[in-house]
């Protein structure tokens, strides 16, 4: 299929995390995840913290090297770890930005909002002169709600909503193809998360952007995805229609953290069960042998502990990775 | 004043004087709680909602200032009180759960040390049953191997086991109310869905009331039996859990029930969000403070403040929608 704008492979990441020689340790991240994203659509990724979400939006972009796998953008190859292929990143900045989470260390405090965004344009040579560059400028901030005097003014004259506003059209000032979004909105005010959230799909409509929308938060991650994964310790575990997943999700894990959610409305709540998980998310420096959410899973048996679920499309574009989904799932 | 109150709150005003002015942090605040009654206070970051429940502590530091009011709790006029008698209280009759469990926890004392600590200082405990009874409570919060827990430092646990420690050290002295400041904010929601089921399960086995103050209406909803609202310094609007949620009063409750996305959609509709930015209290506008935001608002708004509507015993609010229709309608049966 030629519509797909991204295409990620058995991606990895590893960091190393103290230890020498042969005994060096290392935390997978990252291990061997793989998903496409779809031209024009949002792909939504969710999970705890610690489970790998962020760092895959940073390979991608390879903020971060990576270990292993494979990136294709757009029908080029942007790295192939195994046949060592490593393109040239800086066009492929401006086709692929990023909208980091906290708007308050994001910006640089001495430069003006014109500047900020203006710096993209300087690198790639967008402008062919000032007056080009500041009509540029001024019409990303009115994009994003922003408007002409915010210019010469420093990112600490502004509300976090606005600063949010500011990091968002410092990503589209190249006018980029592909935006990962990091948990963008969760350091803002719940009345102000609605703004961002409605901008983001209409900037996505007026300018055909595609989304990698990463978030902890499902509600808001389901509003605005086409497509969710679910992350857990570095590994996805289930991927499908936003609707699909939150609605019939297939994998224990999917199913407890949507119970988990509170919802909003007191009878539902009153009516509804959790379930629990008992235990914490183990460390990714010696995870579980084979399923990873087998410690706290409640099927979990023999089979689990000794071999690890593989990644397989059980439905038409739902992913799951369990060995017991049938089962489960009766 | 009806003695039955565990909390009395009434017209309490704080202000902090800073450099740049005085910042009306609380402005008339009213709220009451009843034994093992559980209040949720709502609101977006500095519309008070930590300063209400901290002030029943005496725990406003400098430069904040209690200027006006009184604040009754559990036999204590707490506007009166010194800080010998506010040590007196906190931990025994009152206890506070921070946001986050890893700097509201000494990094240098043991989980077991910090636990006993409490006990010792408002118990006549020796050190031998303050040991068993931090024992007793840390399997109380759901602690596996408590006596290993007892010996291990903060840094050991994961969140979720820094914050049941907290509870622990909150629930050592039973006390009758529990002030939970976004307890489970930073915390995953698996691990949230945990610590509120113990919250609650801790409430019926205790029967202590509970102040949850959160920005999340999720949390409300399911742990709740009233709500305050609150923006800038105001209770604009309360009730029961109910009476919010299905009638509520004031625009702005409206307008935040309006643009959380709710994961039981079964469709895509867009989110309706609160135009604007939050108030600047240091020059809050005229009038209503939501005004400037409000997608109904009218003359009236910008000139003066709303007066209270009640609607049931428990459900009032301070919104000039309410005086609308009779304003406009002429026929009610006030004329």
């Amino acid at each position: 299929m030629s519509d797909k704008l991204l295409q990620v492979e058995h991606l990895k990441q590893y960091f190393p995390a103290g230890g020498m020689g042969k005994n060096r340790k290392f935390v997978k991240a990252v291990d061997d995840v793989s998903f496409f994203v779809n031209k024009g659509e949002t792909l939504g990724l969710v999970g705890e913290s610690g489970c790998g979400k962020t760092t895959t939006g940073r390979s991608i972009l390879r903020l971060y090297e990576p270990t292993g796998g494979k990136i294709t953008f757009d029908g080029n190859v942007i790295l192939d770890v195994e046949n060592k292929v490593k393109a040239d990143m800086l066009p492929y900045r401006q086709k692929m930005q990023m909208v980091f989470q906290d708007p308050y260390a994001s910006l640089d405090p001495r430069m003006t909002v014109g500047d900020i965004v203006g710096e993209a344009i300087d690198i790639h040579k967008l402008a062919a002169n000032k007056k080009e560059r500041h009509d540029m400028i001024i019409s990303m901030l009115e994009k994003v709600g922003l408007n002409s005097e915010h210019a010469n003014r420093y990112p600490h004259e502004f509300s976090g909503g606005q600063r949010q506003r500011v990091g968002i059209a410092r990503a589209l000032a190249v006018n980029p193809q592909f935006i990962v979004c990091d948990e963008p909105i969760s350091a803002l005010d719940v009345s102000i998360q609605a703004q961002v959230v409605n901008m983001f799909e209409e900037l996505q409509e007026q300018m055909g952007l595609t989304y990698l929308f990463i978030a902890h938060d499902l509600s808001v991650v389901k509003h605005i995805s086409d497509r969710i994964g679910v992350m857990y310790l570095g590994k996805m575990v289930e991927l499908a229609d936003s609707y699909e997943l939150v609605a019939r999700s297939l994998h224990p894990y999917t199913k407890s953290l949507i119970s988990a959610i509170p919802i909003a409305d007191p009878i539902k709540a009153r009516a509804s069960k959790r379930i629990v998980l008992q235990g914490d998310v183990p460390s990714p420096l010696n995870p579980p042998t084979g399923c990873r959410f087998r410690t706290r899973c409640p099927y979990a048996d023999e089979c689990c502990a000794q071999k690890e679920p593989e990644w397989r499309e059980v439905e038409k574009g739902h992913y799951v990775a369990c060995h017991h989904v049938e089962k489960i799932n009766v | 004043m009806d003695n039955n109150y565990l909390v009395d709150i009434q017209h309490e005003r704080l202000s902090f004087f800073t450099p740049a002015g005085e910042v009306k942090a609380l402005n008339d605040v009213s709220i009451h709680l009843k034994e093992g009654e559980v209040l949720g206070i709502v609101g977006e970051s500095g519309s008070g909602k930590s300063v209400t429940a901290y002030s029943l502590m005496g725990l406003t530091a400098y430069p904040g200032k209690l200027i006006g009011g009184e604040l009754h709790f559990n036999g204590h006029e707490v506007e009166k009180m010194t800080e010998k008698d506010f040590s007196k209280m906190r931990g025994k009759e009152v206890s506070i759960i921070f946001q986050d469990p890893l700097t509201s926890l000494n990094p240098v004392y043991t989980i077991g040390n910090q636990i006993m600590e409490v006990i010792r200082l408002h118990t006549d405990a020796d050190k031998k049953k303050a040991y068993a009874r931090a024992v007793e409570l840390l399997s109380l919060v759901g602690i596996n191997e408590p006596e290993k827990r007892m010996k291990q430092y903060p840094h050991e646990l994961s969140g979720g086991m820094r914050q049941r420690v907290m509870i622990a050290i909150a629930l050592a002295c039973e006390p009758k109310l529990l002030i939970a400041d976004e307890p489970t904010t930073a915390l995953d929601v698996t691990i949230q869905a945990q610590i509120l089921e113990l919250m609650m399960e801790l409430k019926d086995k205790l029967g202590m009331a509970i102040i949850m103050i959160t920005h999340d209406l999720g949390i409300v909803a399911s742990m709740c039996d009233r709500i305050a609202v609150m923006y800038a310094g105001r209770i604009v609007e309360t009730g029961t859990c109910d009476e919010i949620f299905y009638h509520p009063k004031h625009e702005y409750t409206k307008g935040l029930l309006e643009s959380i996305p709710r994961l039981d959609s079964t469709k895509h509709e867009k989110l309706i969000p609160i135009e604007g930015n939050p108030v600047d209290l240091l020059n809050p506008p005229e009038g209503c403070e939501f005004a400037p935001r409000c997608k109904n608002c009218m003359k009236i708004c910008l000139r003066e403040n709303p007066p209270k509507t009640d609607f049931s015993e428990t459900h009032y609010a301070h919104c000039f929608m309410n005086q609308k229709a009779e304003m406009e309608g002429g026929n009610t049966n006030e004329r």
